[in-house]
């Protein structure tokens, strides 16, 4: 009997081990997921919370519901990897699971302990995160209440889950306060160590004429150092200053602390991998997905997602002895709410950056890329029942793994 | 590493480079230490002391698939802190010292 042992139930962990489990023969193959956290969290539903557009219960369901019959799921976090010894050690009860293979997909996690004066006495009076259901709901509450001023959203450093999700903040921001009939009273400023609004030129161009007819400014090249809470504002490495009255901040982002426990990661606990197979270029029995790779592409569900479906077919040629012939292209597609029942879609590879257009079918869409349209929103909207329902069980959706060129614009 | 089609030459030092829209060149063979000298004037950088010179050949040598490390990699591995960085190469020191290096922006922009 083999064992493919899956650490991390979210996103990319249940999805492997419900399309495994129909693959991998019962009689040949056992297969376990540890997780410590009983709750799966619909992560892009946190975006939404703090405009009161989502609750709580919107993001959260059992995580039982969407492991399958014939997987074990281990209720406990992982405290250190021995990719040696074919080992890990499960932290509640210290004891160890051998595996013939593994799956990495541990996530990326917010580190507001990274950055001097962000988690001190003002951390949720007013400095906020929204990458936490915790957090999210909190600065729901204080949005109730405020009065307006200078709102800054601050990205620390990249990389970060869902690149475009500061953006839409700021975007559903501008709505908000609109429709709460204080928009004039409120600034809303992005401080990005970034040049632009965005990573690839087009796309950065775009979405930067976009948030300048929202009135949102932007403070580019901005790495901020320390948070000075009492003065309230951010100062950066160059010594710029940025003041607010409410910060909202994305904090560093990290890979699971098990995995620089484990020595398997970079500086971010992130793990290289081969970019199209995931496979580790050290130990050929482990594969990394989802945000837990440090691969030049988003982090994100949809990545996730692209990537499980070609990984699920390499591994079950790899194991035996097949070469891996399904090669992830990086094929990102993101929805960006941009306020007022609208959105865009960005539709990326590791060499194509996001082109303006329609998707997935060229002339009729009906979703727009890099061009707001209500049917985006919808998209996006619909997007939470398809993951309950549809992703995380698994199943297929009628959208290609690999990206297409087919209904982009190239443009000079 | 993006749309080849729109690539563009530029003279550096008598030399014609091959440079994508934002000025990075393609080809990091392409490259000499007189490149570095006239980007770094464009960048607003009028010399190179020995310490910018101690993170471009960092960069040069731990290049992967010719794209620079990231400002965090560059950090740990000279000793060189993020704040001296800032004060060498100002505002985004990771891409400007990518641009001088004659190397692509680092992989962490995604
Ligand atoms: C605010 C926000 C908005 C977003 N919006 C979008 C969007 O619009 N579109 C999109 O595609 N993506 C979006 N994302 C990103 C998306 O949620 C993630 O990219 C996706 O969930 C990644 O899946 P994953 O499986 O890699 O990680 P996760 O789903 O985060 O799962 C990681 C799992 O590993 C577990 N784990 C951690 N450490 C250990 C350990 N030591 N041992 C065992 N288990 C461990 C965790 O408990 C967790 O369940 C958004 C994210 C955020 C925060």
């Amino acid at each position: 009997m083999k064992h493919l042992l899956i650490l991390g139930a979210g996103t990319a962990g249940t999805m492997v081990a419900n399309r495994l489990r129909r693959s991998l023969d019962e009689a040949e193959w056992r297969i376990t997921v540890v997780d410590p956290d009983e709750v799966h969290y619909y992560q892009p539903g946190f975006l939404f919370i703090p405009f009161g557009i989502y609750t709580k219960a919107d993001v959260m369901k059992p995580r039982r519901n969407f492991i399958p019959r014939g997987v074990d799921l281990i209720v406990s976090s992982v405290d250190v990897i021995e990719p040696e010894q074919r080992r890990v050690r499960l932290s509640n009860d210290g004891r160890y699971l051998s595996y013939d293979f593994l799956v990495i997909a541990t996530g990326a996690q917010i580190r507001p302990d990274q950055t001097p004066g962000l988690m001190e006495h003002e951390w949720r009076r007013t400095i906020f995160d929204f990458y936490t259901l915790d957090g999210a709901l909190a600065l729901a509450q204080h949005l109730r209440s405020w009065k307006g001023g200078r709102l800054v959203v601050n990205v620390v450093d990249n990389p970060i889950k869902c690149p475009v999700a500061p953006l839409e903040f700021l975007m559903l921001a501008d709505w908000f306060f609109h429709e709460q009939g204080i928009r004039e009273r409120v600034e809303l400023v992005y401080a990005t160590p970034l040049s632009g609004a965005f990573t690839k030129p087009i796309a950065a161009r775009l979405l930067g004429d976009l948030l300048e007819r929202k009135g949102i400014h932007v403070v580019p090249d901005f790495m901020v150092e320390h948070v000075d809470p009492d003065a309230r504002k951010l100062v950066s490495y160059d010594e710029q200053v940025v003041e607010y009255d409410l910060l909202v901040t994305v904090p560093l982002n990290m890979g699971a602390e098990v995995i620089g426990k484990s020595g398997l990661g970079d500086d971010l606990n992130f793990v290289p991998v081969d970019k199209h197979t995931f496979l580790s270029p050290r130990y050929d029995n482990v594969f990394v997905l989802g945000d837990a790779a440090a691969l030049p592409t988003s982090k994100a569900g949809s990545v996730a997602h692209f990537a499980v479906e070609c990984f699920v077919e390499n591994f079950i040629r790899y194991v035996d002895g097949l070469e891996m012939t399904r090669l992830f292209d990086g094929h990102a597609n993101c929805f960006i709410e941009s306020g007022f029942g609208k959105a865009l879609l960005i539709d990326f590879n590791y060499t194509t950056e996001p082109l303006p257009g329609l998707y997935p079918l060229p002339g009729v869409g009906p979703l727009t890329l890099l061009q707001e349209s209500e049917a985006n929103h919808w998209g996006k909207l619909m997007f939470r029942w398809m993951y309950w329902n549809v992703l995380l069980k698994g199943k297929e959706l009628p959208l290609p793994a690999l990206m297409s060129m087919a209904g982009k614009q190239l443009v000079g | 590493m993006f749309a080849q089609a729109s690539a563009k030459t530029a003279e550096y030092a008598g030399k014609i480079v091959h440079v994508n829209e934002e000025g990075f060149l393609l080809d990091p063979t392409e490259w000499s230490p007189d490149i570095a000298v006239e980007i770094a004037k464009e960048e607003g950088i009028a010399e190179l002391t020995p310490l910018h010179w101690q993170v471009i050949d960092f960069c040069r040598k731990h290049a992967v698939n010719g794209r620079s490390p990231t400002l965090r990699q560059i950090t740990s591995g000279t000793g060189i802190s993020t704040k001296e960085m800032f004060s060498l190469f100002p505002k985004g020191p990771a891409k400007k010292v990518a641009r001088i290096a004659g190397l692509g922006k680092p992989e962490g922009c995604v």
